[in-house]
Order: C-alpha cells, then sequence, then structure tokens
C-alpha cells in the first residue's frame, strides 16, 4: 500500500523520509515557501510554509510527511497569515522594488504577488542598516536582506567558504561576514557562488549584471512563482528518476 | 444618463508618472469619460476639490506639511480613497532618504552639492517643511485601496476603476499585481 496523507482533502502520495513540503511539490501542488530551498534542505524560519494539522500549525518545510494527516494548506486563514508576514517582511526592511536590480527575478517579490500583496498594511520601519560594497564583483545590500540564511548554508555546503553568519537577535539581527574585517572584500567570496545564487533577494549579488535582462521581462514578470516552481520541480524529479 | 462619477487625483511626493499610466488607458479614456467626471487633478489643472467626490486616487509619499493638508482634505473629501503607486504604498524612491537625517539631505543639496552657487538651505516662509522621514500615505489616513506598481499599468487601472463602477470587487488578478 502506498504511503499517503491528505493536502486540503486531496490525496498527496510520499515517500519515506519526505517532508510534507517536498511530497506536495513532487506530487504537483504548490506550497508558498521562502527559506527553504530544495539542495539546502529546511529552515524552518520564514514559517511561509505553515500548514495545520490536527488543529496545529506546522511549518511543512520541516515536518515529517505521514501516512493518514490531514493537512490543510490553502485555506483563507492560512493564505491571510502568509500574506501578513510577506507585508511584516517587507515593512520590516528596506525593500525599494522600483530601484532595485533583483526586481522580477526576486523571490521575496514574486511571492508576495503569489499571495495577492497590493499594500504593506503595517506600519513601514525605515531601518537603518550597513551596505558592504567593498568588493570589487560581489555587494551586500543588508536593506533588503530577510535573514533566511539560505546564503549561510549555500556557503558552507556548497562554497566549502563559510563566509556567512547572523549575529544579534529578533529584529536587531544582521547578516554577519567571516572575514578579518568583517567585509566581503576580505572574504573569499567569488562571483560565481552558490552563496548569491541562493539568496531570494536583492541582498547579495554579483556587480555589473543586474540590469543584463531589462525589467519586464525577467522570471517572474512571465510566469508566477508557483508556476514556476512546479515545473522546475517536475523537471527535476525526471531528472533523478 | 445616469450621474458621473466624481473622481478627483493629485500627486503629493510623487513624480507624476502614476498620472501618465492612467492617461495610458489610451482610447479607453472616452470610454471613461462618459461615465467620470474628473474634479481636482493635474488632468483637468483644478486646484482645489470642489466638494465631496466619490474616488480620490493619490500618486506619491508624504514628504512635507502640505502633503499632510493635502492628503487629510482628500480624505476627509473622498467616499474612496486609493494609494497609487509604490511611493503612496511604500514612500518608494522618496522614502530612500529615510536612512538619513533631513540636515544631512539639505546639505548635500544647497551646500555641498556640485555646483551649487551662494549656498543657504532654502528658507522662503511659502516653502512647505519638510518632515523628518517620508511616509506612505497609510502611516497618515485610512486607505481604502492600494494600487501597487511604478507605475501601476494602464490595465491596472483600468480594471480597478471599471469594478469599481460596476460595484465589484476591485482587487487586482495576480498578474497585475507588480511593484516595479
Amino acid at each position: 500500500m502506498t504511503n499517503a496523507f491528505h493536502l486540503d482533502g486531496l490525496e498527496v502520495p510520499f515517500q519515506e523520509g519526505q517532508t510534507i513540503l517536498q511530497a506536495a511539490l513532487a506530487a504537483g501542488r504548490y506550497i508558498p515557501h521562502l527559506c527553504w530551498h530544495p539542495d539546502l534542505g529546511p529552515h524552518g524560519s520564514c514559517r511561509l510554509c505553515t500548514v495545520v494539522i490536527s488543529g496545529r500549525p506546522f511549518s511543512s518545510c520541516t515536518q515529517p510527511a505521514m501516512k493518514g494527516q490531514a493537512v490543510a494548506c490553502r485555506t483563507p486563514e492560512l493564505n491571510g497569515m502568509r500574506k501578513a508576514i510577506m507585508q511584516m517582511l517587507f515593512v520590516e526592511g528596506n525593500h525599494h522594488c522600483p530601484s532595485c536590480e533583483k526586481s522580477g527575478n526576486c523571490r521575496l517579490q514574486a511571492t508576495a504577488y503569489d499571495l495577492g500583496m497590493q499594500d504593506s498594511h503595517f506600519p513601514h520601519q525605515f531601518p537603518k542598516r550597513e551596505r558592504d560594497m567593498s568588493h570589487p564583483d560581489v555587494f551586500l545590500d543588508r536593506d533588503r536582506c530577510i535573514r533566511c540564511e539560505r546564503c549561510v548554508r549555500a556557503s558552507r555546503i556548497y562554497d566549502g567558504k563559510d563566509v556567512f553568519g547572523v549575529h544579534g537577535r529578533g529584529m536587531h539581527s544582521t547578516l554577519a561576514v567571516n572575514s578579518p574585517s568583517g567585509l566581503l572584500a576580505d572574504s573569499q567570496i567569488a562571483p560565481e557562488d552558490r552563496s548569491i545564487q541562493a539568496c531570494p533577494t536583492g541582498a547579495l549579488m554579483a556587480k555589473r549584471v543586474g540590469f543584463v535582462v531589462p525589467i519586464g521581462e525577467r522570471v517572474y514578470d512571465r510566469e508566477p512563482i508557483s508556476v514556476l516552481e512546479l515545473r522546475k520541480y517536475a523537471a527535476e524529479e525526471v531528472h533523478h528518476g | 444618463m445616469a450621474e458621473k462619477l466624481k473622481v478627483a487625483t493629485c500627486s503629493l511626493a510623487g513624480c507624476f508618472g502614476c498620472h501618465m499610466s492612467l492617461l495610458d488607458i489610451d482610447e479607453r479614456l472616452v470610454d471613461l469619460l462618459e461615465v467620470v467626471a474628473f474634479d481636482r487633478s493635474p488632468i483637468d489643472d483644478l486646484k482645489q476639490i470642489s466638494g465631496p467626490v466619490d474616488l480620490g486616487l493619490i500618486e506619491g509619499g508624504v514628504c512635507n506639511a502640505e502633503n499632510v493638508h493635502v492628503l487629510q482634505e482628500f480624505r476627509r473629501l473622498c467616499k474612496v480613497l486609493v494609494a497609487v503607486g509604490e511611493c503612496g504604498i511604500t514612500g518608494g524612491i522618496p522614502s530612500m532618504r529615510n536612512g538619513f537625517t533631513l540636515k544631512e539631505c539639505l546639505e548635500e543639496s544647497y551646500i555641498r552639492g556640485v555646483g551649487v552657487e551662494f549656498a543657504h538651505i532654502p528658507d522662503d516662509p511659502e516653502l512647505p517643511l519638510l518632515l523628518d522621514k517620508v511616509r506612505p500615505l497609510h502611516h497618515i489616513v485610512k486607505i481604502d485601496y492600494f494600487l501597487p506598481g511604478c507605475p501601476p499599468s494602464a490595465d491596472a487601472f483600468w480594471h480597478f476603476l471599471t469594478a469599481r463602477m460596476a460595484g465589484q470587487d476591485p482587487t487586482l488578478p495576480n498578474a497585475l499585481i507588480h511593484f516595479d
């Protein structure tokens, strides 16, 4: 008998060891997520992928799939909370989409579109954060950083460099650079590093490539992230057998 | 003929790009003017709202005392008030000055700026006082609807206006939501 659980009333098969998010994506069911990346493993920090099982909320990127679970995901309540999380992420940073090189290729922005976010609802904090332009080929704009730690994990796992870490707590937490001066220029980072590709916002970017593709013709200008993610995931499944 | 919907529009700390995008509905403007009458707006150059109107569209954030005054007057006289564009919704590009003090900004422009002659910070009493920070509209008054985009596309304007006039929910379909 196949292992399966119910996601919003529809059956989703799973393999032993898969999380709810992994099984859902493999079955062609999108659950919004930001800090999770298929190659970087779960982090459970953005809470966007939260689902409700037996009345309790769980992050579906960390929760193992289990036989017979009834999982609620795309309910009006959870979608409303996801939108509120997005709005909080926007107001607690300085996300100026019109002047950002990442606009249209940005997962944060695309996920906001997908959740129907038309306003920021909460008061903007306008925090003052340090920018690091010291490196000749890479920059770090902390105004746009959401501390998802995708770069932290990618640098450690794939680049073998351990360039990033997060220090401080709560709204005072910031992305720290592991170098004697604390600046990118003195770190081992290179523009082709996975840590840069892993950034879901415009916080960490290679210099001089930001406008190679014009605004309006970028990845998420053409297709919603929910559609694109599922197709990408299906292609990878076929590739891996 | 049914009475026309009264619409007032203005630009606060904005660039009038949103108004240009509204004009970009092109020939649909003719259809729009069949059902809409513009009150105060840069489109007809009326400087004051004549009285209560049905719909107010505000572009731009709030950067000075006059902006606050105009915004509060719009709130008082518009049945439904819409924040239009990134600056109205988030403060936008003008709010990039929020990372600096007002003194730093003024000195950069009027004292240390390239090519500045007779350096002094303008202090004519007719000039509205600048706020310490540029703020989005919803920090000051209740906003009923938000039209995101820099600018919102002509189609986004058209969708909102036609849905609103038909008494339907004017929420944008996801494909028309853009922040750039």
